[in-house]
């Protein structure tokens, strides 16, 4: 690497759009689509109150996704540390101006919209890591050093998300930046020793830190029959009303448990319930093979990156985006506690809709810069 | 490149890896669904159509809102409502045509059915109208036969017996809007209904009580088909006013259509019997749902009958504001009680011209004629002495340019200009001219009626601090034996009593002395008499050449122009018991029209006063009948 690290993609903007793939955009805009048609049938048939909204969410998501896609990656890779300190700067103050007595609160009102800092965080991290390690040598991977740094810098969002409280992001964080330090190189037998710390962790965490509904909810899943009209009941009502709708469903618009109120939110994290249960096995393997499709895109743009920061970011996205799929799925099936995670593209809410949109929109620009090569120091301008 | 060659290695390598893994986890979920759907299909397809169980809240009833004796001013009321549900009739069209014969639909209505039909299952009622009278329902009940699909229910409303009578105390419910969604279910039930304005929602959280949860079975379709098990809830506590309602309503019919307010309260305790703002609403019609033609009328009403002006209006005070001025002047010592100023009709400052209301002069004035009669001239040369910073902090210690916390939203701070306020919020010194104006009570000077009510209750009672409140109990309906507010010992404002002595003196004056701007208004009876002080307060600017020509008369004005009419006063004369404050917007001269309103309001007070005739002391202990013998509703 003798040359200078390059500074600028010689694309122009026309360029960049053209290089954006408009294959995986369609992919978004189809997947996005099955989510409205059952946000319609989670009203009963009407646009109000989600449909509609999601609709005008998911253009200005769509968007979002251009313009990320077509900034020059030079951009995101000298501002990453710098969002990433935004983010937890706006995380401790959602964490102190909830402890002086305004109650739980997530979000940030800035009167014309709110924000919710633990969204940016998931964002920021996959930024952080891929701006950490972009440069690193696999001799400097290799040094524990470069392992406590980055730990220390998940650790200290992931507890402040955790106290809001918001288990679902906490571990979808936690777990793609582990995933992300997998990727750049870090020792295996330092996973080996992580895990084992973590079991050790494990009792300290459940006596002191885990509140008691989020303790509730992994002790029902454990045992959801237990308590079948209490804290068990969104479970059993989940399985219930997927079970029963056997192979090509009770057809759309007539799922009866679902539009009975026996599924608690229909509209958000336990929407893939109603789709199964209105289309059936089919109707269920449709979406997921959606997201399979999606998910291989995001795999393919990483390994055909020519840098080390967008393969890891593309990583990144595409890991994030799985376990998103991933830990809703299985919880609806009753296969992991109910954590509070929404179904992407598909479930009711902006902030999760922006979000994603924004790390597809990293991913796309990926794509689009694959080709350009950043060396050392390209990250400190000039 | 070998550096980037290695990494790569690694991070396809991994990457492999890890989507191998993904893979692997998304396989057990296809597995997952193949098991729940396929394998265990059928089990699962039974448990739905024996899943019969379905959870539904119960609204509990609100907690009533009575006076301070016990009487109702909110309660729940059964509310008939007319059904239909669709799936009992052939034909909707028919059906509603047959019911319009009967009672009368609006076309509104007819449609509002039909698309809530379209939208929801046809076994799910629809609400064609509620709140009917019961000739209504009667009528319908005669007539089932020929309307298929038609039924009636009883659901549970609010409703206010006297409300329009109290409306500005009461409030109101309404239905749940989006922003008051706080996650709590109940908020969520059709048709429920929370406080959005006066005591209903203050206590808001009290009234409502805990909802109730019954089990009911239903079949696949979720018809509803018996209740299971039923979980009663807890009704909302009943919350004691210190309200008089009888007093109230005397109050509000006695101010008539006037744009009017008028505060009662306990000087002692500070226990407020009266807050009334005319001209009122009806409560009942927020709960039913304001038509837009009803809530055009009410917000554009220039008597503006939504603003409680009890404590939102905000006036100058007028002469009643002479005592706080004579009080300064005693208190810096710039004059006794015996200082004498002579009235020629006028008073020259600089360029200016201040009159007296009396153009020929009332001659030599010491303080108490100067307060029996009023006299300008003498108030003009005392607040020019004692300054406006002394006269504005001795009327806040008076209760005025402060928010007196009467629980009620909206309430109004009202204006104690000082040098450094003038300085900062108008950036040009405080004039000499405008010390003269506020020692009438004009010019920057504002205040409520429930803080003039509060002068005089603390002027009353000796120079207590006495604050005013309204919420006399909240009674929890699990609590057998509610405890009763303990009313805090007043601290003392500090004033010298023979300057309050003095003050009390000429404030009898007014009203007992022939000489007295209230004289007319007297109280005859031996022992109910009243002690006060008019004030009239100018709106509009009078020209030097209308001077001239000689002053325009009230009733020759438009309403907007006239003056407002102020009386502050309490009763009885020897130990007194209720302050009261009246103020009619342009309603004209003090003593013409607002004294007499507050005398037949202090004679009604005193004739229902229940200690009446014990002694003093009886009558200032916080013992009424009823606040310990709670009953439940």
């Amino acid at each position: 690497m003798a040359l200078s690290p390059f500074r600028q993609s010689d694309m122009s903007l026309g360029q960049r759009l053209w290089q954006i793939n408009w294959f995986f955009v369609l992919l978004v805009g189809i997947t996005a689509s099955i989510g409205f048609g059952m946000l319609y049938s989670a009203a009963n048939g009407n646009f109000d109150p989600w449909a509609s909204r999601q609709m005008i969410r998911f253009a200005a998501g769509l968007f979002l996704m251009l313009m990320v896609a077509v900034i020059d990656i030079h951009v995101w890779l000298r501002y990453a540390y710098a969002i990433y300190a935004v983010s937890l700067a706006l995380l401790v103050v959602v964490e102190f101006s909830g402890s002086i007595g305004m109650g739980a609160q997530r979000w940030i009102d800035l009167g014309v919209f709110t924000i919710q800092p633990s969204e940016m965080m998931k964002i920021s991290i996959i930024l952080l890591l891929a701006r950490y390690f972009y440069a690193a040598r696999l001799e400097d991977v290799g040094r524990i050093s470069h392992v406590i740094v980055p730990l220390i810098l998940i650790a200290v969002p992931a507890f402040l998300i955790m106290r809001q409280p918001d288990l679902g992001t906490t571990i979808l964080m936690v777990a793609t930046g582990i995933a992300m330090l997998f990727l750049a190189g870090v020792r295996i037998w330092v996973f080996v020793i992580g895990a084992l710390a973590t079991i050790a962790a494990v009792i300290p965490l459940w006596n002191f830190v885990l509140l008691d509904y989020q303790k509730q909810r992994l002790l029902t899943f454990l045992d959801p029959e237990k308590d079948p009209l209490g804290a068990g009941y969104h479970i059993l009502q989940s399985k219930i009303a997927l079970g029963s709708g056997g192979m090509f469903g009770k057809g759309f618009l007539e799922g009866s448990q679902s539009h009975l109120s026996f599924l608690p939110e229909k509209q958000t994290d336990f929407i893939f319930t109603m789709m199964a249960e209105e289309f059936g096995l089919v109707g269920g393997l449709v979406l997921i093979g959606l997201y399979v499709m999606l998910l291989i895109y995001g795999f393919a743009i990483s390994l055909r990156c020519r840098n080390q920061f967008g393969r890891l970011i593309g990583m990144g996205v595409t890991t994030s985006f799985f376990l998103n799929i991933f830990v809703n799925i299985a919880m609806v099936m009753g296969l992991l506690p109910v954590v509070g995670m929404p179904l992407p593209l598909i479930s009711y809410g902006g902030t999760a809709m922006l979000t994603l949109m924004f790390s597809f929109g990293l991913l796309l620009c990926v794509y689009v810069h694959r080709d350009v090569q950043i060396g050392p120091g390209a990250a400190d301008g000039n | 490149m070998h550096r980037d060659g290695d990494r790569y290695k690694i991070f396809s390598r991994r990457s492999i890896v890890l989507f191998g893994g993904k893979t692997v986890l998304l396989s057990g979920l296809v597995g997952r669904m193949y098991y729940l759907q396929i394998i265990e299909g059928e089990k699962y397809k039974t448990l739905a159509d024996e899943n019969r169980i379905s959870l539904k809240l119960i609204a509990p009833k609100r907690g009533r809102i009575l006076d301070r004796f016990g009487r109702p001013m909110a309660v729940n009321q059964q509310n008939y409502r007319v059904l239909l549900i669709p799936e009992n009739t052939k034909d909707v069209d028919f059906s509603l045509m047959q019911l319009g014969k009967v009672i009368p639909i609006s076309s509104h209505d007819v449609q509002r059915v039909k698309r809530e039909i379209k939208r929801r299952r046809r076994f799910l009622p629809v609400i064609i109208r509620e709140n009917m009278v019961w000739e209504d329902v009667a009528r319908i009940e005669v007539n089932a036969a020929e309307m298929p699909g038609i039924t009636i229910d009883v659901g549970e409303t609010r409703f206010y017996p006297d409300g329009t009578q109290a409306a500005s105390v009461l409030g109101y419910v309404s239905g749940v809007s989006e922003k008051d969604l706080t996650g709590d279910p109940l908020l969520e039930l059709p048709g429920f209904r929370i406080g959005k304005a006066g005591m209903e929602k203050v206590h808001d959280l009290a009234l409502r009580g805990k909802s109730g949860i019954t089990q009911v079975e239903v079949n696949a379709f979720g018809r509803q088909i018996r209740e299971l098990e039923r979980r009663e809830g807890l009704p909302g506590a009943e919350t004691w006013l210190t309200i008089d309602m009888e007093l109230q309503k005397f109050v509000t019919k006695r101010l008539g259509d006037e744009a009017a307010s008028a505060v009662v309260m306990d000087i002692h305790t500070g226990e407020v019997l009266t807050l009334a703002s005319t001209p009122t609403f009806d409560p009942n019609a927020f709960n039913r749902g304001l038509s837009q033609a009803e809530w055009k009328a009410l917000a554009s009403n220039p008597r503006s009958p939504l603003n409680n002006k009890a404590i939102a209006g905000q006036y100058a005070p007028g002469s009643t504001f002479k005592m706080v001025v004579a009080l300064a002047a005693l208190e810096k010592g710039v004059v006794t009680a015996n200082s004498k100023f002579f009235c020629t009709g006028e008073l020259e400052l600089g360029d200016s011209t201040f009159h007296c209301w009396e153009r020929r002069g009332h001659g030599s004035m010491d303080m108490l004629s100067a307060i029996t009669q009023s006299c300008d001239v003498y108030f003009y040369e005392i607040a020019k002495r004692t300054g406006i910073d002394r006269i504005s902090a001795m009327a806040r210690r008076l209760g005025m340019g402060q928010i007196l916390d009467i629980e009620l939203a909206g309430e109004k701070k009202g204006l104690m200009p000082t040098r450094a306020w003038k300085k900062k919020a108008k950036r040009v010194s405080w004039q000499q001219g405008e010390t003269l104006l506020a020692g009438i009570g004009q010019g920057f000077i504002l205040t409520t009626p429930l803080q003039l009510a509060v002068m005089t209750a603390r002027l009353a009672n000796g120079g207590k601090a006495v604050k005013p409140h309204l919420t006399k109990q909240v009674v929890p309906f699990d609590v057998a034996d509610p405890v009763v507010p303990e009313i805090p010992e007043f601290k003392s404002i500090g004033i010298h009593p023979p300057h309050l002595n003095m003050i009390k003196k000429a404030m009898g004056a007014v009203s007992n002395s022939p000489y007295g701007t209230a004289y007319r208004s007297r109280i005859k009876e031996p022992g109910f008499q009243l002690a006060g002080k008019t004030g009239t307060v100018q709106v509009r600017r009078i020209t030097k050449a209308e001077r001239e020509t000689g002053v325009k008369k009230n009733k020759d004005l438009e309403w907007r122009e006239r003056d407002h009419a102020l009386f502050v006063g309490y009763a009885p004369l020897k130990n007194p018991r209720y302050a009261v404050s009246v103020v009619v917007e342009h309603g004209g001269g003090g003593s013409s029209i607002a004294a007499p309103i507050a005398k037949d309001i202090l004679m009604e007070v005193q004739r229902r006063d229940p200690l009446r005739g014990q002694s003093g002391k009886a009558a200032k202990s916080h013992n009424f009948p009823n606040s310990t013998t709670v009953k439940k509703g």
